[in-house]
């Protein structure tokens, strides 16, 4: 029997202001517990909320790269329940009008097939405080440094089939909001959250009832927790029993997923309009000036790597899924070097090296101007691809430029004809055996030539030079 | 005698130094010390003795402002820095505020005195002033009876010429409604005129600040004073002050006003009919031309109201959970220990009636049968009156249904909730409304209630002026 698997994603994204969302305490990351929750932020009696223009304005980018539809006037709601971290026993959110409406994103899967997915809605909304449960004993500690904190939630429609296809959005919107800088994407620090909505239903049925996973804070984790959950579903349905709707908590450290709370368990959260606040009413000014404003998005981006630079989709894709990285190859390439070649050394060489050091692109010990200096001595000829990688290795250790290195290391490529021809003529005097199987027709063996003379100049002869000379002595 | 003047005449008095801002104030304190009528929570002598010194300084420096040295009481709905601000309850008996409300700081700015915060219903849920954690208000005129509610306290200072004004909050009519039961003048201003910043919230939508004076002479300068917009409060209007006092002397020739049939039906008592239909005949002497109209669902105002008001207030005192400042219950066995005992004990029974009321309307399910439909009936009454300010400039009637009735007569809530059946709508539709002393009906105070359009307060001004020219109602004092 085949399942189909039908999941939609919630990210929180945390907005990067200066200010919270309906105070002017700073939304900094880090300070000591409380010290950044103003009157407003505590819940204190009297205080009323002012609605941050920038969280708008960000909302607005989102839902402008999206090619969503913008509520010109959308609503303010709250939602009431009571807990410590919520200082005025409601969320301010948004509920029946959100900011932003449908939208679409196209994400690219790993079979390099692109698929659209739509965004039901985008809607600001304040976070909540931290209730830090293992402080003390007997007590809850509450910071509410957090509280009021600006947040756009995207609210995906049901279209992804898959944990990879969650994954690819998730990183999509990741990219995207970073792109269009309204959130630095710190999943460690908590400003990029995903909450998944997953059920399972045979082909051509109508939705099986959900579960929602919360509490992801890796798209590693929300791999597996989507396929945790998938196959816990369907080992129920296969049973014979039927999935209960309910919240469920992604545990990564038991690598399970646990049941939070039921349907009837949850809470009724009586929203209804803030009378504190006017419905946000947006001009097409405004509008027309934050299209102006948005930086080329990712999708502009790849179509152009592949339209202008010749690049293929797939190292298009890879380039533009970051922002950082995009930027840094733009750097070299627009000074001149190879495009292929560039993607080839950024997507290579740089990328394993960041990898193995867990380091971000923008804190890499080679820069951008440093890897083009590099790129260019390999198209100069003054070192070889395979020399450059030696050359990277030294430059990744801090041990100097590009030229200082060829120049200290003594790696300039070997380009002297005369030279050359000599030491391939000994390494034919010294292999005469094989000169015969390369004149009988082992072709094959013209590698073996090359090789021993890259040995004998520790790899600096130019190999094309080397291939030219053995081909004329060899025949 | 210094507490007989009004307030205008009290800045003439402090400008000539006829006596200073100091002996004004020691003299209210000491009024306040032998008032019985327990309109103060909180009496801040020494922070009142404090300011008036300050005023006489700048005063004598001859660069005050217009109110420089004029005491007043503050209602204890406001928030004011190191004193405490308790709305009449329990839950915040032990609340120092942090902050002040901008009406506090626009008060202290002009460098008034406060001298105390006066009672009200617990978080201004009440038309009797019986609803406070600190006791009932006495009625100046007969202190068997309720002063009305919620803003009771402030409205039998200034009766009782203990304070010279005083601050009030109206939702459904407390600020009109306690002046017309112990016969001084309050208005309650267009919504958004007044910030509600540092206001603690009872329903948002409705609540707004106004001034409780024996005058509208009074009330004009008071207005000035705290009318504006505020960038704290998203739902003050940023609309320019007029000076309210310029036009009070314009004659009120050819005035158009309105009489809706609605106010003098069944369930108005005879002795306020009387005193309202007298006063109307008075403007009719003085030129205005009378208009009868009608506002049809003006009878939906008190249900619409007990639904509107209750849900926002659920939403607005769920911040009182006993975790960071205010009451907390003894030795919480967990967190929902915590909750339930520190709101069942810190808050009292008619707080939580509206609260439970207001939670009830919003659960799903019910949000579309009760707060969406009230939503609309809002929407009428505010049609109703769109209509008929099409015909006529002001309308009249009745702020109370009855004078002020004993204290403890009225036990249950629907009854005292029929006690702001006039003053209701005017919230409802966000219109400015006044409380004038029109008469008297056995012995007691019988207000008479203007409601203007939006941002009419210099018509309503001038037209309250008038009638006090004429009249002598709001002379009557109480007290010697």
């Amino acid at each position: 029997m085949t399942w189909e698997t039908v999941i939609g994603l919630e990210i929180h994204s945390q907005l990067k202001t200066k200010s919270k969302i309906f105070s002017g305490a700073s939304t900094a990351f880090g300070a000591t517990a409380n010290t950044q929750a103003c009157a407003v932020d505590l819940g204190f009696p009297g205080v009323l909320p002012v609605l941050n223009q920038e969280a708008v304005k960000m909302a607005l980018r989102f839902g402008l790269s999206i090619n969503a539809t913008i509520n010109k006037n959308s609503i303010f709601a709250r939602k009431n329940y009571f807990y410590p971290d919520l200082p005025k026993g409601y969320q301010i959110s948004q509920f029946e009008i959100p900011i932003v409406g449908n939208g679409v994103i196209d994400i690219s899967l790993e079979d390099g097939e692109n698929k659209i997915v739509g965004i039901t809605r985008a809607h600001l909304e304040e976070d909540a405080g931290k209730s830090i449960h293992d402080m003390y004993d007997e007590f809850t500690a509450i910071d509410l440094n957090r509280a009021g904190t600006p947040l756009l939630e995207i609210v995906s429609d049901p279209d992804m089939s898959n944990a990879k296809e969650a994954v690819a959005y998730a990183k999509k919107i990741h990219a995207l909001v970073q792109y269009i800088d309204i959130c630095d994407g710190n999943m460690q620090e908590g400003s990029f959250r995903c909450d998944a909505n997953v059920s399972v239903r045979k082909h051509g049925d109508k939705l099986g009832t959900r579960a929602e996973l919360k509490n992801i804070n890796s798209f590693k984790f929300l791999e597996k927790a989507i396929n945790l959950e998938v196959e816990r579903q369907i080992d129920i349905l296969e049973d014979g029993g039927s999935v209960v709707q309910e919240t469920r908590l992604y545990d990564s450290i038991k690598n399970e997923t646990r049941s939070m709370r039921s349907k009837e368990e949850a809470n009724d959260y009586r929203y209804f309009p803030d009378p504190d606040l006017l419905p946000v009413a947006i001009s097409e000014e405004l509008l027309l000036e934050i299209k102006k404003s948005l930086p080329e998005l990712p999708t502009e981006k790849k179509l152009r790597f592949v339209e202008k630079l010749g690049l293929s989709s797939y190292d298009a894709e890879i380039l533009t899924s970051q922002k950082e990285v995009a930027d840094y190859f733009e750097i070299i390439i627009n000074k001149g070097a190879d495009a292929k070649l560039s993607a080839n050394w950024v997507m290579g060489e740089l990328s394993a090296a960041l990898n193995k050091n867990q380091v971000e692109i923008n804190d890499s010990p080679i820069s951008a101007n440093e890897l083009f200096s590099l790129i260019s001595r390999i198209t100069d000829s003054t070192i070889s691809g395979k020399i450059a990688k030696d050359v990277f290795k030294l430059m990744w250790e801090g041990n100097g430029s590009v030229d200082e290195i060829i120049e200290k290391q003594g790696l300039k490529q070997m380009t002297d004809t005369n030279a050359l021809e000599s030491i391939i003529d000994d390494v034919i005097s010294n292999n005469l055996d094989q000169v015969q199987q390369f004149r009988d027709g082992n072709l094959k063996l013209l590698g073996f030539f090359v090789g021993q003379v890259m040995k004998a100049t520790q790899g600096k002869a130019n190999p094309k030079q080397v291939n030219q000379i053995l081909n004329e002595k060899l025949t | 005698m210094m507490h007989n003047l009004t307030i205008a005449e009290q800045i003439k008095g402090l400008k000539s130094r006829d006596f200073s801002s100091l002996e004004l104030t020691e003299h209210y304190l000491s009024r306040i010390d032998d008032s019985e009528l327990n309109a103060f929570i909180s009496v801040t002598s020494e922070q009142a003795l404090t300011q008036a010194k300050m005023a006489d300084s700048i005063l004598a420096k001859g660069n005050a402002s217009g109110l420089t040295g004029i005491p007043y009481a503050h209602k204890d709905i406001f928030c004011t820095k190191g004193v405490k601000t308790s709305a009449g309850s329990k839950m915040l008996d032990s609340f120092i505020s942090p902050y002040d409300a901008t009406l506090s700081e626009k008060l202290n700015s002009q460098n008034m005195v406060m001298l105390g915060k006066t009672n009200m219903d617990e978080f201004a849920m009440g038309s009797s002033n019986e609803n406070s954690y600190y006791g009932s208000v006495k009625n100046p005129w007969d202190t068997k009876k309720v002063p009305g509610g919620s803003s009771g306290g402030s409205a039998a200072a200034v009766a009782s010429r203990i304070s010279p004004f005083a601050t009030g909050t109206d939702t459904g009519g407390s600020i009109r409604q306690p002046a017309s039961l112990c016969g001084i003048t309050g208005l309650k201003p267009t919504y958004g005129r007044i910030s509600r910043y540092g206001m603690i919230a009872y329903a948002s939508s409705l609540d707004q600040a106004g001034p409780m004076t024996r005058t509208a002479e009074d009330s004009a300068i008071i207005l000035n004073a705290m009318a504006g917009f505020d960038e704290r409060d998203s739902t003050s209007a940023n609309k320019s002050v007029p000076d309210y006092t310029k036009n009070l002397s314009k004659s009120l020739k050819g005035l158009k006003i309105g009489l809706p049939k609605e106010y003098f039906s069944e369930g108005l008592d005879k002795g306020v009919e009387r005193v309202i239909i007298q006063a109307i005949k008075d403007y009719e002497a003085m030129g205005a031309e009378i208009i009868e109209v009608s506002l049809p669902n003006s009878m939906n105002a008190i249900p619409a109201y007990y639904i509107v008001a209750p849900c926002e207030c659920s939403s607005n005192l769920s911040r009182f959970d006993g975790v960071r400042y205010g009451y907390r219950c003894d030795d919480p066995k967990d967190l929902n220990d915590l909750y339930l005992r520190s709101r069942s004990e810190g808050f009292g029974d008619e707080v939580k009636r509206r609260i439970m009321i207001g939670a009830y309307a919003l659960s799903a399910g019910y949000y579309d049968a009760y707060y969406l439909k009230a939503q609309k009936v809002r929407q009428l009454i505010s049609e109703d009156f769109k209509k008929a300010f099409k015909e006529v400039d002001v309308i009249m009637g009745p702020v109370s249904p009855t004078p002020a009735f004993e204290l403890g007569s009225i036990k249950d809530s629907v009854s005292m909730y029929l006690a702001d059946i006039y003053t209701l709508s005017v919230n409802l539709a966000g219109l400015p409304g006044m409380s004038i002393p029109a008469g008297f009906s056995d012995n007691l105070p019988i207000g008479l209630q203007l409601i203007g359009n939006h941002w009419s307060e210099e018509l309503l001004l001038n037209t309250a002026h008038q009638f006090q020219l004429k009249t002598d109602w709001h002379n009557a004092s109480p007290v010697d």
